[in-house]
C-alpha cells in the first residue's frame, strides 16, 4: 500500500485538546448580553382543536417582552426535516397552529428577561381546547373512520404518495420479477412481523438556538445544527426574511446522530429576535427533547420470504408500517431506506417486492435517526437470515457469504429505491465483508461456542448471534459539498468546508485529506466550517456523506492548488512543470533535483512576481454511493430465570474502504454500537393510555453507561473505494443497525426463542420462554 | 442573593437568586465550560469540584456553595499546560463531541488523586455518572488508563 502522511493516521482530532480543556464553545456558551430568555407551552392532550388562546394574564408577568402563539406568527407550512431542496417530507409544520396533534405539540411561547419570568408567564397563557379522539395505533391509523390528524392544506413539494385524508404520510411500492411464480417455486414460506421502538437520540447538548443582530442588522443565528445551509434556507422562507439577512454558524455541536437535522427551535430563535429587536436564546431541556424533538420512528415490518431446503430464496417481500408521528418529518425516506440500504444486500433474489406505509399518529415526531430505516429494516433481515440458515443446516456465516453481494455486482434495488426519488443505479466497486465475518467470527470465538448452550452460571445459558449490513455514503444525485483553499506564507492553508462537525471529527478528517494532496503535515491545514457567511454550501453532516462527499470536494479543490504550486513553482524555478511534483511541503523538480518551499511559492505570488492569491473552490456531488459493510457479533448470557440479557462480548468488523483515520472510525463504530445495544435492550419510550410519554428523563429512560458496555472489539477492515477520497467511503451510521438483529440472534442460539420486538427487556425474554416451554 | 466564591483561583461575588443552583451561577459568571445535559443529576455533564468533592453543579444550590472553593475543567489545566487528563481523552480519541468531555475529565482527575494505578473495573465505577453517547465509553476507559500510566511516570 502506498504509504502516506496523513491518510490512514489515528491523529488527534483538531478539537480535541481544546474540548478537554473547556476552551471550545458550543450554541449557550455563546449568549452573554442580556438575551430575551424563551419557555415553551405544550399541549397537555394528544389531539385538540385550539379554541381559543389568552395571553392577558400572561402578559402582566413581570419582565414578559413577547408570547407568541397561532395568531401572531407566520402561517407558513413547511417540514422542519432539514433536507435538501425540495425536501422529500411533506410540508405539513406549521410554527404554531390551531390544533394539536401530541402530548408535547407547541402550543405557545413567551419571551421574557428572565427563564424564570418566561416560564412563569407560559402557566398563565390560557388556552381552551376542544378534544378530538386521538389515534395511537399504527394499523389503524389507514381506516376509513380513523380521526383525521392533519386536514389543512399540506401538501408535498415532490411526487410522492400523500394522502393526509388517510393519516398516510408516505406510501411506497417497488418490485420486480414475479412475486407470485417466486414463493410457488419455494419448499417453504418464512413469514414474521418484527418491531422496532421509539427512541430518543440522546446527544448530551440539548437543542439549542440562539438568534441576535450583527452590526449592520443582518440576523445571526447560532445553532446546535448538523445541517446550517438548510437551516438558513428554511428559516429565511418561513419567516419571509432574505437569505442574504441571515447568518447561521454551527460551533462545535455536542452530538446529533439525526436528531439535530431538524430546523425546529431556530425559526423560533429568529422570530423572537426580529419581533423584539433583541438577542434570543431557546434552549430545550432534557425533558423537551425526549418529548417535543424527534425520535426513531417505531416500524413494524412484514417479512415473508420464499425458501429452498438449500436456503435459496425464491422471492422476499417486504412490507413497511411506519410510525411518523404527529408530523411526516423523513416520513417517506426513512421508510425507503428500510428497502433500500437492506435489500441489496442479497442481490440474488430474483423476485422482489418492497412496499410500505408511514402513518400519522398522535405521538411525538419520527425523525432521522442514525441508521435511518436501515436499522429497522436490518433487524428483520438478519432473523430472517438466521433461521433460513438454521433451517438449511448452514453455519449463517457461510449462508452470508454465498448470497451477499460482491465486488462487481449490483442490485436492482439500487435504481428502483431512491431517497424521494428513483435511486441511482450502481457496481458495488469495495466488498470485504466477507473478511469483516472471518475477522469478526475469530476473534469472538464463534465456532467454539456457537451452538453449544455453554452454561455460565446457575440458570445462565450463553448464545451466539451475528448481523450484517450495509449503509451508503451519501445521497447519490442529491447530496452536495463544496470547500474552498488559500495558501498563505508560512506555506499553510486556510481550508473552508460548510461540511458539519458535529464530534464525528469531520473537521480533521477534511484537513488530513486536503494535507496528504498537498505533502504536508495535517496541523498545516487550518479549517473553519459550517458558516453559512464564510464557508461555500454542504448539504451537511447526515447520510454517512461526510467523508465520501465532502472529503471528495475538498480533495478536488486541494488538487487545484497543487495544480497552482507547481505552476508558481515553474515559473519561480524556470523549470517546466512536468518534472514537478509536491514532497513535503516543496515543489520538487525531479529532473533537476530544485525544491521551492510553499512559503517561498507563497511570497512569490503574494508579493514578487506575477500577482495573485494561491487559491481554489471545488464542489462535489456523487454520482453513486459506496455502501461500506459490517459484520457484528455478540455473546450473550441469558438467565432462564429472569429473562436478562447479560452482553459478554461485542465485535464489529466493518469495511468503510480506506479508514483515513482509524481511531476515529472506531470510535463512530463503538459509540453506534452501544448506542445499538442499549436500544436494543433497555431504551423505550413509556407512554400513557393517553399518548403523554411518561419517562422523560435519564433517570427513568435508561441509556448504557460505561458500566453497561460489554467487552468491545472493534476491526477495522480496510478497502479501497475507488471512486472515494483516498479509497474511503463513510462510516457514521452502519454501526447501529447490527446490535439489535446480532442479540436477537444469540437469544434463539442460547435458549432457542425469537425475539421479534424490541427492547427486548427482561420480561420479554422471560415471556417468549415461557410461551415457548422453554422454562 | 450575593455570595463570595472562589473559582479556579479566583474570588468572585456574585449575585443569584435563592432557588438558583450552582450550575447556572457558574454559567452566568461565565464559567460555560460547565455543561449542562439534563439538570437531573444523570448526565455529569455539570460535574465539579466543590472543596475537593466531586458533584453534579446542578444539584447543589448555590447558596450552600457560597465560601467554599469551586475547580471546574478550566482550573486543573488550559490548552497551553494541558492536566495529563486532558492530554490522554485527545490523544486516544476519547473525545468526539466534547459536551460530556468536561465532566468525564474531572470524574477521572478526582479518580486519580487517590487511585493512582486504577484498574478498568474501578475506572468505570468512578465514570459511570457520565453519560457520552458518542464513544460507546472505549475510548474513554483508555484515556483514563493512559492518563494514569503518564501520570504515575511522572510522578
Amino acid at each position: 500500500m502506498e504509504e502516506y502522511l496523513n491518510i490512514g493516521k489515528s491523529l488527534r482530532k483538531v478539537d480535541a485538546l481544546a474540548l478537554a480543556a473547556g476552551e471550545e464553545k458550543f450554541t449557550d456558551d455563546f449568549m452573554t448580553q442580556s438575551p430575551l430568555y424563551t419557555a415553551f407551552l405544550y399541549s397537555p392532550v394528544a389531539h385538540a382543536e385550539i379554541v381559543k388562546v389568552d395571553t392577558f394574564a400572561a402578559e402582566k408577568v413581570p419582565g414578559v417582552a413577547d408570547i407568541l402563539y397561532y395568531d401572531n406568527v407566520p402561517g407558513v407550512l413547511h417540514t422542519t426535516a432539514g433536507q435538501g431542496y425540495p425536501e422529500p417530507s411533506p410540508y405539513d409544520t406549521l410554527l404554531f397552529d390551531r390544533k394539536v396533534r401530541f402530548v408535547g405539540d407547541r402550543v405557545a411561547l413567551a419571551a421574557a428577561e428572565t427563564r424564570a419570568a418566561a416560564l412563569e408567564a407560559v402557566k398563565k397563557i390560557n388556552v381552551e381546547y376542544k378534544e378530538l379522539e386521538p389515534l395511537f395505533d399504527i394499523e389503524k391509523a389507514m381506516d376509513e373512520d380513523a380521526p383525521r390528524i392533519h386536514d389543512g392544506d399540506e401538501y408535498t413539494k415532490i411526487p410522492a404518495e400523500y394522502r393526509p385524508e388517510r393519516n398516510l404520510a408516505a406510501g411506497i411500492e417497488i418490485g420486480f420479477g414475479d412475486l407470485e411464480k417466486g414463493f410457488s417455486e419455494a419448499d417453504y414460506i418464512e413469514e414474521h412481523v418484527y418491531k422496532m421502538h421509539y427512541a430518543s437520540h440522546c446527544a448530551i447538548e440539548p437543542h439549542a438556538a440562539v438568534a441576535y443582530f450583527d452590526e449592520r442588522g443582518r440576523l445571526v443565528i447560532i445553532s446546535t445544527t448538523q445541517v446550517p445551509f438548510h437551516v438558513r434556507r428554511i428559516t429565511g422562507a418561513v419567516l419571509d426574511i432574505p437569505v442574504g439577512m441571515i447568518r447561521v454558524i454551527k460551533p462545535r455541536v455536542g452530538g446529533g446522530f439525526g436528531g439535530k437535522q431538524e430546523v425546529i427551535l431556530e425559526p423560533i430563535a429568529a422570530l423572537v429576535a426580529w419581533r423584539n429587536k433583541r438577542p434570543a436564546r431557546v434552549v430545550f431541556s432534557r425533558r423537551e427533547v425526549f418529548v417535543s424533538s424527534r425520535t426513531r420512528h417505531p416500524m413494524r415490518i412484514r417479512l415473508k420470504t420464499g425458501v429452498k431446503e438449500d436456503g435459496a430464496i425464491t422471492a422476499i417481500e417486504m412490507d413497511g408500517l411506519m410510525n411518523s408521528g404527529a408530523y411526516g418529518t423523513h416520513a417517506l425516506t426513512v421508510l425507503a431506506n428500510a428497502g433500500g440500504k437492506v435489500l441489496p444486500l442479497f442481490n440474488k433474489i430474483s423476485n422482489l417486492k418492497f412496499s410500505g406505509r408511514t402513518v400519522y399518529t398522535n405521538l411525538p415526531v419520527g425523525g432521522a435517526y442514525r441508521g435511518y430505516g436501515a436499522t429497522q429494516g436490518y433487524f428483520a433481515f438478519n432473523q430472517q437470515i438466521d433461521m433460513i440458515a438454521r433451517k438449511a443446516g448452514l453455519d449463517i456465516t457461510d449462508f452470508i457469504k454465498k448470497w451477499h453481494i460482491k465486488e462487481g455486482e449490483t442490485s436492482e434495488v439500487f435504481k428502483a429505491l431512491g431517497e424521494g426519488k428513483e435511486g441511482v443505479s450502481q457496481i458495488v466497486r469495495s466488498c470485504k465483508l466477507d473478511e469483516c465475518i472471518d475477522a469478526g467470527a475469530s476473534a469472538i470465538g464463534w465456532q467454539d461456542k456457537r451452538g453449544k448452550r455453554i452454561s455460565s452460571g446457575k440458570d445462565r445459558v450463553k448464545g451466539m448471534g451475528v448481523a450484517v449490513a450495509m449503509q451508503g455514503s451519501g445521497i447519490p444525485e442529491i447530496d452536495m459539498a463544496a470547500a474552498s483553499m488559500k495558501l498563505n506564507e508560512d506555506g499553510s492553508f486556510n481550508l473552508f468546508v460548510g461540511a458539519t462537525d458535529i464530534g464525528t471529527g469531520s473537521d480533521t478528517i477534511l484537513a488530513q485529506i486536503a494535507a496528504e494532496v498537498l505533502t504536508v503535515p495535517a496541523e498545516k491545514i487550518i479549517v473553519l466550517s459550517s458558516d453559512t457567511d464564510l464557508t461555500p454550501f454542504d448539504t451537511g453532516a447526515y447520510a454517512s456523506s461526510t467523508t465520501y462527499i465532502s472529503g471528495a470536494a475538498v480533495e478536488k479543490c486541494a488538487l487545484d492548488i497543487k495544480d497552482q504550486l507547481i505552476n508558481t513553482a515553474s515559473d519561480m524555478l524556470g523549470v517546466s512543470k512536468d518534472g514537478l511534483i509536491l514532497r513535503m511541503g516543496k515543489a520538487v523538480d525531479t529532473k533537476t533535483g530544485r525544491k521551492a518551499p510553499f512559503e517561498k511559492i507563497s511570497y512569490h505570488s503574494l508579493y514578487i512576481k506575477n500577482q495573485f492569491q494561491i487559491q481554489a473552490q471545488a464542489s462535489h456531488t456523487a454520482s453513486e454511493s459506496p455502501p461500506p459493510f459490517i459484520a457484528q457479533f455478540a455473546e450473550i448470557d441469558v438467565d432462564k430465570k429472569t429473562g436478562e440479557i447479560h452482553v459478554v462480548q461485542f465485535v464489529s468488523a466493518v469495511d468503510c474502504g480506506m479508514p483515513v483515520n482509524p481511531a476515529l472510525v472506531e470510535g463512530q463504530i463503538e459509540g453506534a454500537a452501544v448506542n445499538g445495544l442499549s436500544y436494543a435492550l433497555c431504551e423505550e419510550y413509556i407512554f400513557d393510555s393517553k399518548g403523554k410519554m411518561l419517562n422523560p428523563g435519564f433517570w427513568d429512560y435508561k441509556i448504557y453507561t460505561d458500566r453497561d458496555i460489554p467487552e468491545m472489539k472493534t476491526i477495522v477492515v480496510n478497502s479501497f473505494e475507488e471512486t472515494g477520497p483516498f479509497g474511503a467511503k463513510s462510516v457514521g451510521e452502519i454501526g447501529i443497525n447490527g446490535p439489535a438483529p446480532a442479540v436477537a440472534n444469540a437469544v434463539y442460539d442460547a435458549v432457542g426463542v425469537r425475539m421479534y420486538e424490541t427492547p427486548m427487556t427482561p420480561e420479554k425474554v422471560w415471556t417468549r420462554m415461557k410461551e415457548a416451554g422453554v422454562i | 442573593m450575593e455570595g463570595k466564591f472562589k473559582i479556579n483561583g479566583k474570588e468572585i461575588n456574585a449575585v443569584f437568586s435563592p432557588d438558583s443552583v450552582l450550575l447556572t451561577l457558574l454559567r452566568e459568571n461565565g464559567f460555560t465550560e460547565v455543561k449542562e445535559g439534563c439538570r437531573e443529576g444523570e448526565c455529569g455533564a455539570c460535574l465539579v469540584l466543590l472543596d475537593g468533592r466531586l458533584v453534579n453543579s446542578c444539584q447543589v444550590l448555590a447558596a450552600s456553595a457560597a465560601g467554599m472553593e469551586i475547580t471546574t475543567v478550566k482550573g486543573i489545566g488550559d490548552i497551553h499546560s494541558p492536566h495529563p487528563v486532558q492530554s490522554a481523552f485527545a490523544d486516544t480519541g476519547a473525545v468526539q463531541c466534547g459536551f460530556c468531555t468536561p465532566g468525564m475529565v474531572l470524574a477521572a482527575f478526582y479518580l486519580l488523586k487517590e487511585n493512582t494505578e486504577p484498574g478498568d473495573n474501578e475506572i468505570k465505577q468512578a465514570l459511570d455518572g457520565n453519560l457520552c453517547r458518542c464513544t460507546g465509553y472505549v475510548k474513554v476507559i483508555e484515556a483514563v488508563r493512559l492518563a494514569a500510566k503518564r501520570m504515575r511516570e511522572t510522578g
